[in-house]
């Protein structure tokens, strides 16, 4: 057996993509199928490079539809397969992740968001929230993880895989350019080191012995012919995910316990919020800080007490409003202010948000 | 005691009869599949994939493990499957709406990369799920219901010929034949070789079926059987396009 990719643990100084690639080798993946575009492009350099040395496979494929399809056939053989994409390519895989969604296929897809709508640029957003919680002709049910360093794309790559297999949903990390192309000290580890032990995978396919006489054959489907027969299968999802979401949902809080404005934000804008909080705290101001981890599910309790007894939220996202929605659906029946600081496709600093929050006192 | 007809092993009995209109040729084409895979003794080891269209009526269809998929994904999928375990044979399943049309780019890629993987695709003129729309194998002057003055090639062009295209995409290794459920026997021969070739490593095998769909052509059997025979063979040639030259004694 070929030795383990990461001995003991290293800190290293690299960027996200080659990140990615090397948490994906410490979690065992045993294959990526991928297309390229821009900025998750690297992801593939730095796997292709990587992965013969461990014994594992990669295929560049005709496109994002095939990537998302070749990784849920992957998958359903029993294997830990993953892709990773962004923009108008994360477009092309809904259809495959909405496929999953139904058939619960343990699909890990690494999202590095660019700028949109449509090719819009190749560098920084947020704006892929919404298709990535909620794409495809269904119901969100899917698990995302939205990072913010590259610390966290190493611990939550490893995650994903994890949780893709435990709880058998599609399973997302939603980064962005930024993490994917800046270079930042991280340490990276075999998971075993951690006391991390990765979810034993299994094949829904080409299963040991003779279908039929051994054992019943597997036959998979995503058809029902009827609204009953849907409604049950959907439903029967519905209660699965609902099952789990305690046990995945995961956030931050900084100083939410008397603040008098919260600020919600996620991915790489919390930095910007950490470091704005400091700042007006250091000044005085009763300032808190809301970081949702996962975007789905999404922790609508611990958000519902913030709202409770804050005095005002104040959402701020590289996006127009897609974080904003999620959380106004998660304190419905609350009364309290929002206000939104929506910079689509750009970057934000925690001088914006230290100004924004004065400015609004 | 209850008379089971003769059937392939591979069929499951308790998902016959099967779901397909009468007198589709579905049936014949998964008769011709069932009994190579029979005698080829592979059924442990197929995993079967079905498209959108009629072929995913084939879900449930065989005692092997099947995963039925989205219109045109199908060819994708197993190729998943495939590069995730080389040691089972897969076998993608599907219309010709799902391979030339919304999946040909899988289909066309698929071949160029010579995937070891063996496409069987059942070419009955037009959309027989949704009701009977043109599809790129329907013929010139054909009636659909998106063609209803018949196909005009001025302005859709002419049809697929899919065999020959693979033919003319793939290298050395590839397989490419047109069967007809007129001739189930040939018919089974072609699929036998192309899932010989996969289990040999030779590269990617494609078997296109003519077959009819009379719901939709509105035809009664004798039709059916002429427009099959005497009709779609005029403009799809039945044979063997191309095969791996026999190896050196």
């Amino acid at each position: 057996m070929a030795e383990k990719p990461i001995q003991g643990e290293k800190r290293v100084f690299m960027t996200g993509n080659e990140v990615v690639a090397w948490a994906a080798l410490a979690a065992e993946a045993d294959l990526m199928y991928g297309y390229p575009i821009t900025p998750q492009n690297e992801v593939m350099h730095y796997w292709t490079r990587l992965a013969p040395k461990f014994g594992k496979k990669f295929l560049q494929t005709e496109d994002e539809i095939s990537a998302g399809f070749t990784t849920c056939g992957g998958a359903l053989a029993g294997k830990r397969c993953f892709t990773a994409t962004a923009g108008p390519g994360n477009i092309l895989m809904q259809e495959s992740m909405a496929m999953a969604e139904m058939m619960r296929i343990p699909t890990v897809l690494v999202v590095q968001q660019r700028g949109g709508p449509s090719t819009g640029t190749v560098i920084y957003s947020q704006q892929e929230v919404t298709m990535t919680c909620f794409g495809g002709n269904g119901e969100g049910l899917r698990i995302v993880y939205s990072t913010g360093s590259h610390q966290e794309l190493f611990d939550y790559v490893i995650k994903a895989f994890n949780s893709a297999w435990k709880y058998r949903f599609p399973t997302f990390v939603l980064g962005d350019g930024y993490q994917a192309k800046m270079r930042e000290s991280l340490v990276i580890y075999d998971p075993a080191l951690k006391g991390i032990k990765m979810e034993p995978t299994a094949p829904r396919l080409g299963l040991e012995g003779m279908p039929g006489v051994d054992r019943p054959p597997s036959h998979l489907r995503n058809t029902y012919n009827t609204e009953e027969e849907l409604f049950e299968a959907v439903s029967e999802l519905v209660a699965a995910y609902e099952k789990i979401a305690p046990e995945v949902v995961e956030y931050q809080e900084f100083f939410t316990d008397d603040a008098e404005v919260v600020i919600i934000a996620h991915g790489v804008v919390t930095r910007a919020a950490q470091a704005a909080v400091k700042t007006l705290r250091s000044q005085g101001i009763g300032a808190g800080h809301f970081r949702p981890v996962t975007l789905r599910p999404f922790a609508v309790d611990a958000l519902k007490t913030i709202a409770k007894r804050a005095k005002k939220l104040l959402v701020v996202e590289s996006a127009q409003g897609q974080l904003a929605k999620i959380v106004k659906d998660a304190i419905y029946g609350e009364s309290v202010p929002l206000e939104g600081y929506y910079r689509p496709g750009q970057g934000i600093t925690a001088e914006e948000i230290v100004e924004l929050v004065k400015k609004g006192m | 005691m209850t008379k089971v007809p003769n059937m392939p092993k591979s069929w499951r009995q308790e998902t016959k009869p099967h779901k397909f209109c009468p007198g589709c040729g579905h049936g014949l084409v998964l008769k011709a599949l069932g009994e190579a895979i029979d005698e080829l003794g592979i059924q442990d080891r197929v995993v079967f994939g079905c498209d959108i269209g009629c072929s995913l009526l084939a879900w449930d269809f065989f005692n092997v493990d099947t995963v039925q998929t989205h219109h045109g994904r199908t060819t994708p999928v197993l190729t998943g499957v495939k590069r995730a375990r080389p040691d089972r044979i897969c076998i993608a399943y599907m219309g010709d709406g799902g391979g030339y049309a919304i999946g040909s780019q899988h289909l066309v890629n698929a071949a160029a990369r010579n995937e070891k993987l063996t496409v069987i695709l059942v070419n009955n003129c037009n959309y027989g799920m949704t009701g009977g729309q043109m599809a790129p194998t329907t013929l010139p002057d054909m009636k659909t219901e998106t063609s209803p003055y018949g196909r005009n090639v001025a302005e859709t062009g002419y049809p697929t010929q899919g065999p020959e295209m693979v033919a003319a995409i793939t290298r050395e290794g590839a397989y490419a034949a047109r069967g007809t459920v007129a001739n189930v026997r040939q018919l089974k021969g072609f699929i036998k070789k192309a899932l010989q070739n996969q289990i040999d490593g030779n590269g990617f095998s494609f078997v296109e079926a003519l077959s009819g769909c009379p719901t939709n052509w509105s035809t009664n059997a004798k039709d059916t059987w002429a427009f099959i025979e005497e009709t779609m063979t005029k403009y799809f040639k039945v044979g063997e396009i191309k095969a791996p030259a026999k190896k050196e004694e």
